[in-house]
């Protein structure tokens, strides 16, 4: 129910790389989420407002951005357990470029997810036997840890290291490449092991585990990461890569 | 310049600090024994000089040392000052034959 007499601030970054804050006051509404404020503001204050959103509940991972200085999913986010001395402060992700107001060309972010080899790689011999997959098998566990992914990029914008080494893959990429590599039935490997230890490779990780702390679906990419190291020493030092 | 040099070095510096790791409570432990009862600088000379084991031991650890150090200090230079390419390798490769020449000279002081 709206409460009238009370109103929030909200500072939102509008323009580009080298735009600036705007802000506006909003009527503090009991539950209501950072993207349905955001949805107030420009259904009635600015329609010019630019921000990304497609299903609302968690599942699409479109609509990132940094609240309070954190990456966050605005449709999972009650201003009540982020507002701060009544003030919200709303940005685009970090580390991705700036297209206007909250939107981030996401880019850079998927070319990455294919430089390390991301995609699903079948034999290129014709199946004749089908790889049964248990689910208590370990190899198979480890893929279900990392495979919940929806690719909203949180991890990446909280990542120290892709701010300080452009270069870097990624918590979200490396740990898609993660996955596949213990998917019995994927075959780009050990391509994929070579992907995932160039310039830009695993090794960049310092397992600060600010993706996990900041992953909305609590996953483990910092793991993930060490798995992949892991994997990686052994085939170099076996002369396999 | 091959493509997988980052993670060679990343792998060796990891490697230097397994090395280390068992180096330094070999060492420490090593130094507790000696001088249970002290020893004073000319005794543990008489005991080292002619010790090529201990020479060996204590070379490896200076290599693993300046491995580790000197990989170490590139990747902080790159990230934190920015510096990297050709001339930070000149340098750092540098730092490395300095940290090598200073150590197994005071191996060979203590073993020859």
């Amino acid at each position: 129910m709206e409460d009238n007499q009370k109103k929030i601030r909200v500072s939102v970054w509008r323009g580009g790389e080298d735009g600036t804050f705007e802000s506006f006051q909003v009527p503090y509404v009991e539950d209501q989420t950072i993207l349905d404020l955001l949805t107030h503001v420009q259904r009635t204050v600015d329609n010019s407002l630019s921000y990304r959103f497609a299903c609302r509940v968690g599942m699409c991972g479109s609509c990132a951005m940094q609240v309070n200085g954190k990456p966050r999913w605005t449709c999972r986010t009650l201003v009540r357990s982020v507002i701060q001395d009544g003030e919200l402060k709303l940005e685009p992700l970090s580390n991705l470029p700036v297209v206007k107001d909250l939107v981030v060309d996401m880019k850079p972010f998927f070319d990455k997810w294919q430089e390390a080899k991301g995609r699903f790689e079948p034999s290129d011999s014709p199946v004749t036997e089908f790889v049964p997959i248990k689910p208590d098998d370990k190899q198979r566990q480890k893929a279900d840890e990392a495979i919940e992914c929806i690719n909203c990029g949180c991890c990446y914008a909280a990542c120290d290291v892709v701010e300080l080494n452009p270069n870097y893959l990624g918590p979200a990429a490396l740990n898609r490449a993660w996955s596949l590599i213990n998917d019995a039935k994927d075959f780009a490997n050990p391509e994929r092991l070579k992907a995932v230890s160039g310039d830009g490779g695993c090794q960049n990780c310092h397992t600060n585990s600010q993706c996990v702390a900041r992953c909305p679906l609590q996953l483990n990419p910092t793991r993930s990461i060490a798995g992949l190291k892991k994997a990686v020493s052994l085939a170099t030092l076996k002369g396999e890569i | 310049m091959n493509k997988r040099i980052e993670f060679k070095l990343w792998l060796a510096h990891r490697l230097s600090a397994m090395a280390l790791g068992l180096f330094v409570v070999v060492h420490l432990a090593g130094m507790i024994i000696a001088i249970q009862g002290g020893l004073s600088s000319a005794e543990i000379l008489q005991r080292t000089s002619g010790n090529y084991a201990m020479g060996l031991f204590y070379s490896l650890f200076t290599i693993a040392a300046a491995t580790h150090s000197t990989i170490g200090l590139r990747t902080v230079a790159r990230e934190v000052l920015g510096w990297g390419g050709m001339s930070a390798n000149f340098v750092l490769i540098a730092f490395f034959l300095f940290l090598c020449a200073m150590g197994i000279s005071a191996v060979g002081g203590l073993v020859l």
